[in-house]
């Protein structure tokens, strides 16, 4: 199995345990990843506030740069994930925004044949590795760690190719192949409220504690994430949460990292010491402390 | 924000924009809306907006141009999609919200000193300029237009996500920086084509 990997902005600036852990985890698992080469921005839901085509073909040339190599394109980030499958969609249904995008691509010496199939690292572990294959590279279970498994929006609705758009479960059958408690979430694909935490403070802090006080209510240890800005959102901002409307402490780790810690990989290529809310005081709570000692 | 009622006069409409928010790409099925509710009953942020989501699509389908494009509704939502999902009707309504963002910023009719538009015109300028986004660098440039006193007051989150390595100023890029320009001076062109 072979798949190109487009890492996006986030995974090179704050999300840098994702693409720590993401690397460890498929290379743990014998799957090759091959870097999109050049990769730009997918331009993110703030481009397509401003300038639609111009949107499109951002994306769009990542895309062509994808259709270069054989595999499928994996794509972390819950914004990027959407915003190249929405390109695809969007070049499908409209011709005249096909037209453009692919007189720009032209313009820049590239092509589009839409032949790129756009995946979530959720999706491929899911459905192409499989959650058996995981359980049979689980050296130390997480045996009674109660995780609450946090979908948020963009990778299941609406444009998304994998799993149900209201209740998702391909992340709660990877987290079960660990050996750890999957808690029922209800608010598994509640929105984080984005970039509002930075815009409109006020109003994403209480998105943000909507989620945390639910994960506490179903008493989850540990919160696992697909996207990094979910991961920002819920885990940065817990001290003002706390100083203002209920204590809560609780990790939130990339569902990576969760598997990477069952796999027995090293905490530091997991890019666990990036945690702002450190996962081990539960872990020890839980008599696991043993996953994060280095082998 | 609480929405108060609200009486508007046939004269107050703009045809144009009524004729216009049918008309582009997602929003072919605005008319067919039925006004159940269900997409401000599935959004998140409803609670803050002067204008539920219900009643934006109502509006901006009318021509109540004014009131649609300096609504807080439309920066406020987060393109959680939410609402194109429970729509009986298939209206896609977060693509409608773009589509008014962009009508908004073009009109220069967002609320001033708003940080969200700012945000996302500062976003795109980065893009244009480096083909990527530096996230620590937009945050530092969005916050010094909107709210230097808020960026002061978040020094230890900065420091912490410094001590984690997360804090990181180094600009990214992508190697052609000519293709994306020659890419987005293509579009440019193609747009005059596509409208004439």
């Amino acid at each position: 199995m072979k798949y190109t990997y487009y890492p996006g902005c986030s995974l090179r600036g704050t999300a840098r345990a994702y693409e720590e852990s993401l690397l460890a985890v498929f290379q743990a698992l014998g799957v090759e990843l091959e870097m999109l080469e050049d990769w730009n921005c997918c331009g993110a839901t703030a481009y397509m506030s401003v300038d639609q085509l111009q949107a499109f073909a951002l994306a769009a040339r990542n895309l062509a740069l994808a259709e270069r190599l054989p595999g499928d394109l994996i794509t972390p980030c819950s914004g990027c994930y959407l915003v190249l499958n929405k390109c695809q969609r969007y070049m499908r249904e409209y011709p005249g925004i096909k037209r453009v995008v692919h007189g720009a691509l032209t313009a820049a010496g590239l092509a589009y044949g839409d032949r790129v199939k756009v995946r979530h690292p959720l999706d491929v572990l899911a459905h192409d590795v499989g959650a058996e294959a995981i359980a049979r590279r689980v050296v130390r279970p997480l045996t009674g760690l109660r995780v609450a498994p946090y979908y948020g929006c963009q990778i299941v609705r609406p444009y998304a190719t994998f799993d149900d758009q209201h209740h998702p479960q391909a992340m709660d059958r990877l987290l079960a192949a660990t050996g750890a408690t999957v808690v029922d979430f209800s608010l598994k694909t509640r929105c984080c409220g984005g970039t509002q935490k930075g815009t409109l403070p006020e109003v994403g802090l209480h998105l943000v504690h909507t989620l945390l006080h639910e994960a506490r209510a179903r008493q989850a240890d540990v919160i696992s994430v697909v996207c990094s800005l979910c991961q920002f959102n819920l885990e940065a901002f817990q001290d003002q949460i706390a100083r203002e409307l209920e204590p809560i402490h609780i990790p939130v780790l990339y569902f990576t990292q969760i598997l990477g810690l069952a796999f027995g990989l090293p905490p530091k290529q997991l890019g666990l010491q990036r945690s702002l809310v450190p996962v081990e005081p539960c872990l020890a709570e839980r008599g696991l402390a043993r996953a994060t000692s280095t082998v | 924000m609480a929405s108060a009622p609200i009486l508007r006069w046939e004269s107050e409409r703009d045809p144009e924009f009524a004729q216009w928010v049918t008309h582009f790409a997602g929003s072919e099925r605005i008319r067919s809306c039925m006004q159940c509710g269900l997409c401000s009953a599935s959004c998140p942020l409803a609670p803050y907006m002067d204008y539920t989501p219900r009643r934006l699509m109502h509006m901006a389908r009318e021509g109540f141009k004014k009131d649609v494009l300096s609504s807080l509704t439309i920066w406020l939502c987060t393109s959680c999609y939410a609402c194109m999902v429970e729509c009986p009707r298939a209206i896609r309504a977060s693509e409608i919200m773009y589509a008014l963002k962009r009508r908004a910023i073009q009109e220069g009719a967002y609320p001033r000193g708003f940080a969200i538009p700012v945000l996302a015109q500062e976003f795109t300028r980065m893009v244009r300029r480096t083909g990527r986004v530096t996230e620590i660098r937009l945050v530092l440039r969005v916050f010094l237009r909107t709210s230097r006193w808020r960026l002061l007051r978040m020094w230890r989150l900065g420091l912490r996500l410094l001590r984690t390595g997360r804090f990181r100023l180094r600009a990214e890029s992508v190697e052609r920086r000519k293709e994306i320009a020659a890419l987005l001076d293509a579009v440019e062109a193609g747009r005059k084509e596509l409208a004439a």
